[in-house]
């Protein structure tokens, strides 16, 4: 079943549609509800490798849906930990649960890992709203 | 700014929540629920999609015959009245301006339905050579065009059964019209062409019937999935029948546009051939991607009943072979495909 549309409060943004879970030194990744609607039905996720050095603003990886590819652009800069093992096995993941069982992947963040001008759960949502 | 044509059933599929998309100048449902589960109605049960953006046109006078068999590659003698047939319409170089399928009504009568995107190319092509004694005329807005496909498409609009690549007239739900049994899902069914008038009334009675509403979306994975060639895609002017294995459509015994071409490059075996492959690779190949045995990707995407990565493409003829092993360059990354035998998806297998 796809998820309802939110965007929790706990999260930050950015305006490629990703979204961020900030935990100390660590982050977990993944894309908004609105990527996911946008998309339609994931069938690939394009997963960086463990360890892989990703950049804020820059494309860690790729999901795919039947028509469409789009990129991963990441809110964070930081190294790779764990890539989500289920949503690389069953895309279809991201769909039913966006910020829950449908995150991506976990990084450890940068020194300068960029989270200061993230958008907040209320900006993301007035920016979504011209989109 | 282009204004974009609407099909009758518009309002129709707005209200079933589709996503609109342009489409060959026409502003089309690309799905309503999703592309995966409109496939698998199509597969499983019954879907119905509104092609009422492709061409209609109907061809009358006694010179008909003969001028279609000079256009069109396949032997249009062989089709009687009440008869259908898949053909190409082919320039002096044998490559394929259109592929489409002729009705052969009687008296001389003749429907060609063609692509959305080559309807106006198509119509001053066949009438500047259609000669003395034929009349085109173009009536595509007069008629609407339901595709309703799958194992159950029968059952559920009351119809019984009848040979492929036939047609009659009939009624469903006490609408008239013209039931044509061809399709491009490879799923048994029909295509129903009604008049415009009567579109809307048509779809409401066929989705009241239980067929699923179905975008261009699943269209496209479905005819993927058989290897029906989509023109602009896998075939176009610059590619000819024989390399794109539409031999079988092409009377070569007969005096069509570009056939000494095709005769030649029958003769002397095609450089390069359609094939379909599998990716034994995560990825999904998509049209345009570079296939390293020489060629590239002409259609790709993700094959809902295989769940993985499908497509076609043009590779040089001496790597054609089932079994062989293809490297497709997935956005910079090289990843395996399985050539295999026509069609991918084999509903027997």
């Amino acid at each position: 079943m796809p998820a309802a549309e939110s965007y929790p409060e706990d999260l930050r943004y950015n305006q490629e549609h990703d979204w961020a879970r900030i935990d100390g030194d660590e982050a977990t990744l993944g894309i908004t509800w609105f990527a996911q609607d946008s998309l339609g039905d994931l069938v690939h996720f394009e997963p960086p490798e463990d360890g892989a050095e990703i950049a804020k603003g820059s494309s860690y990886g790729e999901v795919e849906s039947v028509k469409a590819v789009s990129d991963l652009i990441s809110p964070l800069s930081g190294t790779v930990l764990e890539v989500n093992a289920k949503v690389v096995s069953e895309p279809e993941t991201v769909n039913e649960d966006p910020y829950g069982e449908g995150w991506l992947v976990r990084i450890k963040l940068a020194d300068d890992s960029g989270a200061d001008d993230l958008l907040d759960a209320a900006a993301y949502k007035a920016f979504v709203a011209e989109q | 700014m282009q204004t974009l044509l609407r099909t009758p059933l518009y309002e129709r599929h707005v209200a079933l929540g589709a996503r609109m998309v342009p489409f060959a100048g026409w502003e089309m449902p690309v799905q309503y629920e999703g592309v995966i589960p409109e496939h698998r109605a199509v597969r499983a049960d019954c879907g119905v999609f509104d092609v009422s953006h492709m061409g209609r046109f109907e061809f009358e006078g006694p010179r008909v015959p003969a001028a279609l068999q000079r256009l069109l590659s396949n032997d249009i003698d062989k089709v009687e009245d009440g008869g259908a047939q898949y053909t190409l319409l082919t320039n002096e170089s044998g490559g394929i301006i259109d592929d489409l399928i002729v009705y052969r009504v009687e008296g001389g009568r003749f429907f060609l339905i063609v692509n959305a995107s080559n309807r106006e190319a198509d119509f001053e092509w066949i009438e500047s050579r259609g000669g003395a004694g034929t009349d085109l005329r173009d009536k595509t807005e007069e008629f609407a065009l339901l595709a309703v496909q799958g194992p159950r498409a029968l059952e559920r609009l009351g119809l019984n059964d009848a040979a492929p690549f036939t047609f009659e007239m009939g009624e469903v739900a006490g609408i008239e019209v013209m039931v044509n049994r061809t399709g491009y899902t490879g799923e048994q069914g029909v295509e129903l062409m009604v008049m415009a008038d009567d579109a809307v009334a048509l779809w409401d009675a066929v989705v009241e019937r239980g067929a699923t509403p179905c975008g261009l979306g699943a269209r496209d994975t479905l005819r993927l999935e058989v290897c029906y060639p989509l023109h602009g895609n896998d075939i176009g002017p610059d590619t000819d029948a024989i390399s794109a294995g539409l031999g079988w459509v092409c009377a070569l015994d007969t005096e069509f546009t570009g056939v000494e071409e095709l005769r030649r490059i029958k003769e002397d075996g095609p450089a390069r051939k359609l094939v379909a492959f599998v990716m034994k690779d995560p990825g999904i190949p998509r049209q345009g991607m570079a296939i390293e045995e020489g060629g590239e990707v002409t259609s790709g995407s993700h094959s809902p009943m295989l769940d993985r990565g499908i497509g076609m493409g043009y590779v040089d003829a001496e790597h054609a072979e089932p079994g062989t092993t293809l490297t497709i360059d997935v956005r910079g990354k090289p990843r395996h495909a399985e050539l295999v035998k026509k069609p991918i998806y084999n509903k027997e297998a």
